[in-house]
């Protein structure tokens, strides 16, 4: 119990210090850098929890596709690092103060004034054999079924709305218009001209 | 003995971590984005707790479709980026003010 | 009789018609004829009325015409209440406009306004006649008010002039405050009695009295003094009692024939017609007569001595008709209604006759009016000459003239009116009247004497044209010298002595002064008239007419020495006990300031200024200062949510 308390706490305060790397470093990639830190640590958390499937997912898909795209991005653009850096706003002291406000409000709501006492706190103990892929499929494939169809439209809207807003075509480029190609005709292309041998055999 | 407030605990100070950064953050519309990233992390660290809490799963089926949307949303995200970085050859938020009134 | 009687109030308003409407298609002789026939008739029909009810025995009628409306239960209708009081005043007021109508053919003869004038004194004749045959409070307040249109109208004849309209205003607005208060009584009788009608406000006139008001809380009024002040108030406006005097005097502005009908005999009337008619009422409350005793003692005595210094010979007249007045207000305060009503009746007849007197004066020294600039007239217009003389008289109570049997009796009345206790009230009252023959005889001879005798003052050119005016104007000059003179042997006895008036006039046992002197003093015209010179009235008469004579005549010189002596007295008469100076630079300049206040500071700086242009331009500033919220920031905008939602979870954490 203790092993797992120190491990929570070791996590926790490595996310912890990621997250604020992302908020407050310069450089925009390293701030991806940190994003993808600050997943694997939530990760290892869910573990904890014994969420593995979702933790699994997260690294998969969050860390290994959205990340990576995000870094795609922030290379593409080729920012003016230099001049993005200029000066923490004016905001922060007053952003700062009011979001350690609303720490102080929240850990208020969840923890002093909740009804939740400190030996019933724990989690509900798994039952042996208990997967927790499983029990996710089990329910996800029949109870939401409809909620997973959407979500994969979805998906497939985002596919869409990404390559419509940003596709574009460039003046002089050169590409292959295939259904131009498939439409060829051979009588365009060869023409056979019947001709004499030049030679005298 | 960890428990469910320790995560909630966690959740909130993420949550409120990424609040700050979306406050503070004046250089960049990525990082705005990555905020809105962290702040959907740390709601699905409160689904997860909860859903331990309770025994029941259907918080974690929130947290799948949560990341599922929340990817497409990135995805989406970034193209209109992409686009606007095209149009004012800038992605500094504070450029970003034709709205003012 | 009931045709009669619309036909006496219908004629004078159909001739006023005609000849206004249609003046310049009738031409002047027309408008002329067609008004001298249509108060002729009334005239004639008028004193048919009178010989009907008194030689004929003729009960008094109360006539229904016309139910106006009815609202809640209050009757508003148009009605003729004929009895002898009415008959009498009828006859008064068509003998006098017919005088006035026949002699304004000669003084108005030059006027572009001809047509319109005498349209306007039919329609006055219309007025007066719905006022005095009128049986209830509407119908009375109607005539009251049209009475007081007619005279602004007819001050301000002559449009043109800046003092004409100045004082039509003052007439009409000094008017204007007494029938404020006029209103405030009929209101207070319909409170009370529920009804408009006479005959049903005189039945429950015991259950007003019985009653207390409480207009200022916790102090209870009578409720029939609070109702019978009101109603002098307006009496005091149209019969011009000080404090509402002002207007009178400024009248004169008008033509003389005006000042003649309506300042004189019959509009000033009204008020003291409206008393007497209403003596069920009055005689309920004591205060109530107390109050007009005194006001019209102040009038009769103060205004007397302001037409000593007087220039112009229409003012003397005017304040001598103030002063009259008074004494006809004192005997309604004293419960001796019939002597107020005959004294009423013999000084339409001399006054009227001094004024058209005095407007052939006017005429004959071609519209000038200053005394100073006349004397020695008498050579001159003779029976101008004679016929004032007989007014004079009658005005001072010479005896034997019909003002000798009205003013004595009234004075012997007010002499008996012990019921008022022996305090104040009772000498004021007393003291005025007395006095104020001196006074009148002091007035009156200082105006004879200014004119007709002494040296001649005018220039040559005017001189040269003097001679008597045409007989339009001296005809009516004689037809009223003649009741002037005699009427009062005929009438003192019947109207005052003989209940002439009988039921029209309800006096208190208590306070039944003229049947006292009926049962002790009188005996018969005759009797009154050889005693005459045992009374202090006679001789204060006497002693004012000698003293007129030897200021004015023998010795011409002192009058001047006099004013020099006692320059304050002088200037305080002068400037008529600074009443207009009150009334112009106290409530009318101060009634412009407060408008010019209200309207600067009220209007365009509070509402204008501050509500309307200043929400506006709060609105415009509020908005300038919240715009900087917009900032186009998208961090901005999710700072404010996130502000927003720390406060609201911070509320419902720590506050609830």
């Amino acid at each position: 119990m203790l092993f797992h308390s120190i491990l929570f706490y070791v996590f926790a305060a490595i996310m912890f210090g990621a997250a604020l790397g992302v908020v407050f470093s310069r450089n925009p990639v390293h701030a991806v850098m940190f994003l993808v830190l600050t997943f694997f640590n939530a990760a290892v958390l869910w573990l904890m929890a014994e969420a593995e499937f979702l933790a699994i997912v997260l690294v998969l898909v969050y860390v290994g596709a959205v990340m990576v795209l995000f870094l795609f991005v922030v290379m593409m653009l080729d920012v003016d690092v230099e001049a993005a850096q200029r000066g923490l706003t004016r905001f922060a002291p007053l952003g700062i103060g009011i979001a350690l406000l609303m720490v102080v409000e929240l850990v208020q709501v969840i923890w002093l004034r909740s009804q939740i006492s400190q030996t019933s706190s724990g989690f509900v103990a798994t039952p042996e054999g208990y997967s927790n892929t499983k029990a996710l499929g089990a329910v996800l494939y029949t109870e939401h079924v409809y909620a997973f169809e959407i979500a994969a439209v979805i998906l497939l809207l985002a596919i869409v709305a990404a390559i419509t807003l940003t596709m574009r075509r460039r003046p002089g480029l050169k590409v292959q218009d295939i259904s131009a190609q498939v439409a060829v005709r051979a009588k365009d292309r060869v023409r056979i001209v019947k001709m004499d041998a030049e030679k005298k055999s | 003995m960890i428990g469910l407030q320790h995560y909630l605990v966690v959740s909130a100070m993420l949550f409120v971590l990424s609040l700050a950064g979306i406050v503070v953050n004046r250089r960049n519309l990525i990082l705005l984005l990555m905020c809105i990233e962290l702040m959907l992390l740390a709601v699905n660290f409160n689904f997860i707790a909860f859903s331990r809490y309770l025994g029941d799963e259907t918080g974690q089926v929130f947290v799948f479709f949560i990341l599922t949307v929340a990817a497409a949303e990135a995805a989406i995200g970034l193209a209109i980026l992409v686009v606007l970085f095209r149009n004012r050859r800038s992605i500094a938020v504070q450029e970003l003010n034709t709205l003012k009134g | 009789m009931y045709t009669y009687y619309l036909t006496i109030v219908l004629a004078p308003l159909a001739a006023a018609v005609v000849a206004g409407l249609f003046g310049y298609k009738i031409g002047r002789a027309g408008a002329h004829w067609v008004t001298i026939v249509g108060v002729g008739v009334s005239c004639l029909l008028s004193m048919l009325v009178l010989y009907n009810m008194f030689w004929g025995g003729a009960p008094a009628e109360n006539i229904s015409v016309y139910t106006w409306a009815v609202t809640d239960g209050l009757r508003m209708e148009v009605g003729f209440l004929v009895d002898r009081l009415t008959a009498l005043m009828m006859c008064v007021v068509t003998f006098v406009s017919l005088m006035v109508h026949i002699y304004t053919i000669g003084y108005m003869h030059e006027d572009p306004g001809y047509q319109r004038f005498f349209s306007y004194i039919s329609l006055f004749t219309f007025s007066m006649l719905m006022l005095v045959m009128s049986n209830n409070f509407l119908q009375l307040f109607f005539g009251w008010e049209a009475v007081g249109l007619v005279s602004y109208l007819l001050i301000g004849f002559w449009f043109k002039r800046e003092s004409a309209i100045f004082a039509n205003l003052k007439a009409f607005l000094v008017n204007r405050v007494g029938d404020f208060g006029f209103i405030l009584g009929i209101s207070g009788v319909v409170m009370f009695t529920g009804s408009l009608d006479y005959a049903t406000v005189f039945a429950g006139a015991e259950g007003i009295a019985a009653q207390n008001i409480e207009v200022f809380s916790g102090t209870p009024w009578n409720a029939m003094t609070l109702v019978c002040i009101l109603l002098f108030i307006g009496a005091m406006g149209k019969s011009a009692q000080a404090p509402l005097h002002v207007w009178l005097p400024d009248s004169m502005e008008g033509p003389t024939p005006i000042s003649a009908l309506i300042h004189a005999a019959t509009m000033v009337t009204a008020g003291i017609f409206m008393v007497a008619r209403m003596s069920p009422l009055f005689e309920l409350s004591t205060t109530a007569l107390a109050v007009v005793i005194v006001i019209g003692a102040v009038t009769a005595f103060f205004m007397g001595m302001l037409g000593i210094v007087q220039n112009d010979i229409k003012r003397v007249i005017a304040y001598s008709t103030l002063s009259q007045l008074g004494y006809m207000t004192v005997a309604l305060g004293a419960s001796a209604y019939s002597a107020a009503i005959f004294h009423l009746m013999t000084h339409a007849f001399f006054k009227a006759l001094l004024f058209l007197a005095a407007g052939s004066v006017i005429i004959a020294m071609h519209h000038e009016q200053d005394i100073r600039k006349m004397g020695g007239v008498r050579k001159y217009m003779p029976i101008t000459y004679w016929t004032a003389l007989v007014g004079s008289l009658a005005l001072i109570g010479f005896p034997g003239s019909s003002g000798f049997f009205s003013k004595d009796l009234l004075i012997e009345a007010v002499k008996e009116s012990h019921w008022h206790g022996q305090g104040a009230v009772y000498w004021i009252a007393y003291l005025s009247v007395l006095l104020g023959v001196f006074v009148t005889a002091l007035y009156s001879f200082r105006l004879f004497f200014l004119v007709f005798h002494g040296e001649e003052r005018m220039d040559a050119e005017t001189k040269s044209h003097l001679h008597e005016t045409p007989l339009v104007v001296t005809v009516p000059l004689i037809l009223l010298a003649i009741p002037s003179a005699v009427i009062g042997w005929f009438t003192a006895g019947p109207v005052l002595f003989e209940n002439y008036f009988g039921a029209s006039i309800y006096v208190d046992s208590a306070h039944d002064v003229l049947t006292h002197i009926g049962e002790t003093v009188w005996h018969g015209s005759l009797g009154l008239f050889t005693h005459a010179v045992l009374t202090p009235v006679f001789w204060l008469a006497a002693a004012g007419a000698f003293t007129a004579w030897y200021l004015y005549l023998k010795r011409p010189d002192i009058p001047e020495t006099i004013k020099r002596r006692v320059s304050g007295l002088y200037n305080l008469l002068d400037r008529k006990y600074y009443f207009d100076d009150l009334y112009i630079k106290g409530f009318a300049a101060g009634g412009r300031s407060l408008g010019q206040f209200l309207w600067q500071k009220g209007d365009q700086l509070v509402i204008d200024g501050m509500m309307v242009n200043g929400t506006a331009r709060s609105v415009g500033r509020l908005a300038g200062v919240m715009r900087h919220i917009q900032t186009g920031y998208l961090y901005t905008y999710a700072f404010a949510m996130i502000i927003g939602l720390t406060i609201l979870l911070g509320w419902l954490i720590w506050f609830r």
